[in-house]
């Protein structure tokens, strides 16, 4: 919690806070990045693996390659998904499962399959991006100041 | 009859006539499977949405209760009963199906006693022969309600705990040689400024504190005047605070005569994190295994405290903290009534 928050605290309720603290179950922050650091690498290598095998069998070049590797691994999470194993997976593996493209198929997937029972269009078109539609707004908000930066650096250096 | 500040004393002594428990799969994999009267296997009963699942095992635990007391519908004059979904949809779908004069409560995970307390009150003060008092939590549709799509794979901290996917329902009545249930203490909102919904045992202890020192301040008792008293969905995490807690305000009570629902649902090898929670919880655990202990000789006098967490997916976006309730209802065995 924020020093900010934690102003508007009582001092009982500050109090309270460090006592529960003591005995609240911590996860250990090493231990997590290792696994999410091996988990999200080897996802990595996977994708590797796959864009070689496009390369090698197809007429793909290491540009072109990009596009149905992303299909395929994104075809692996939703795969997953479905079968309901990669929640599990996700909960071991952690930031390892989340941050790959996978973790973001996962995220429309597993809400898509959420919200079925409320009809096609009000359950699951409305609400496949419920977690997702922040990842999109805040990626092309960022690559948007990102883009304005570059050109205005090119504009002032030329 | 009000005794100090918040606690009914019950001089006509209500009854649990009969109780009604059923529960989904994790829940049968539990240790208590045998106290329960239907475990399905199956999350969605069989139903197209999981939201009627719910209402589904609600119904089935008023017709468990029903059957043992070997009364129909019609012998009951109320139903009092709440979950934790929007507008308490489940609880009211499923009064419509038993078309007994139907009153909603909404307590979050307290809803349990929150019903039983209410029920108790109606019967002891002549209001009603016979009346259901029942609570009903879904995995699932807490999972989507409150929390993540179910198989968003998102990493849940060690605190969190795992909604209970059951319904408990008691029939309650003015006559009988079941449990009595002899007094009942209300619980004020207590908020000690947790924020985090994956924390609600260390949100939740303080209330229960409260209630249980209020109890016990009202009645003028000790902590061994119960065999036991258990709280509704502190976790291992909130129980471990609790009575730390209650030891801070001089109320020493053994390992043996405390302990919490949410422990006692599932073994530590299921991959509940610190427990089960949900209002179905307290009601199953209550409902199936205490009482059960109780008509067993076991137990004669257990104080139930289920402690509940009133927020909204609304409340916890918006940054508030989680304000916690906890009501008390105690139960005394049949055998000298």
């Amino acid at each position: 919690m924020s020093d900010q928050q934690k102003k508007k605290l009582t001092p009982v309720q500050q109090e309270y806070q460090k006592f529960a603290q003591a005995r609240e179950p911590k996860r250990s922050v090493l231990y997590n990045c290792v696994k999410a650091f091996l988990v999200g690498g080897f996802i990595c290598l996977l994708g590797q693996f796959i864009q070689d095998f496009f390369i090698w069998n197809f007429d793909f070049t290491e540009r072109t390659a990009g596009s149905p590797t992303v299909a395929v691994l994104i075809l692996i999470s939703v795969i997953l998904t479905s079968i309901g194993v990669y929640d599990h997976f996700g909960q071991w593996a952690g930031a390892g499962t989340a941050v790959p493209v996978t973790g973001f198929a996962n995220s429309i997937a597993s809400a898509a399959i959420e919200h079925r029972t409320e009809g096609f269009v009000l359950g699951v078109g409305s609400n496949m991006f419920k977690l997702a539609g922040s990842v999109i707004v805040f990626g092309v908000l960022a690559a948007f100041l990102v883009a304005l930066i570059k050109t205005l650096w090119s504009m002032a250096g030329g | 009859m009000l005794r100090g500040h918040q606690t009914w004393i019950f001089q006509n002594r209500p009854v649990i006539v009969s109780t009604g428990t059923v529960v989904g799969p994790m829940e049968g994999e539990g240790p208590l499977a045998l106290d329960f009267d239907l475990v399905h296997g199956d999350i969605w009963l069989g139903q197209d949405s999981l939201e009627k699942a719910e209402r589904k095992m609600l119904e089935e635990a008023c017709e468990q209760a029903f059957a043992k007391a070997d009364l129909n519908k019609e012998a009951v004059q109320f139903f009092l009963c709440g979950d934790l979904i929007n507008q308490i949809t489940p609880s009211c779908f499923a009064a419509r199906t038993l078309s007994v004069p139907f009153l909603g409560l909404y307590g979050a995970c307290s809803t349990s006693m929150e019903a039983l307390a209410l029920g108790s009150l109606i019967i002891d003060s002549g209001g009603a022969q016979h009346l259901i008092c029942a609570a009903v939590s879904h995995n699932s549709t807490v999972e989507k309600q409150f929390r993540y799509p179910t198989e968003y794979g998102g990493q849940k901290p060690p605190t969190a705990q795992w909604t209970v996917t059951g319904a408990g329902a008691a029939l309650v009545g003015n006559q009988g040689t079941g449990p009595h249930i002899t007094s009942a203490t209300i619980g004020r909102v207590i908020d000690m400024g947790i924020s985090d919904p994956f924390n609600m045992g260390s949100a939740m202890a303080p209330a229960a504190v409260d209630t249980i020192t209020a109890h016990f301040r009202d009645l003028n008792i000790g902590a061994d005047h119960y065999d036991l008293i258990v709280t509704g969905d502190l976790g291992h995490v909130g129980y471990e605070i609790a009575r730390d807690l209650l030891i801070k305000h001089g109320l020493t009570i053994s390992e043996e005569r405390f302990t919490d629902c949410g422990i006692l649902i599932y073994s530590r090898e299921q991959p509940v994190f610190a427990g089960g929670s949900g209002c179905g919880c307290s009601a199953v655990v209550t409902y199936g295994h205490i009482l059960k202990r109780m008509k067993a000789g076991e137990l004669t006098r257990v104080l139930v405290v289920a402690t509940g967490a009133l927020l909204s997916p609304l409340s916890y976006q918006q940054k508030e903290s989680i304000p916690c309730i906890a009501h008390a209802v105690a139960l005394e065995s049949g055998s000298e009534g």
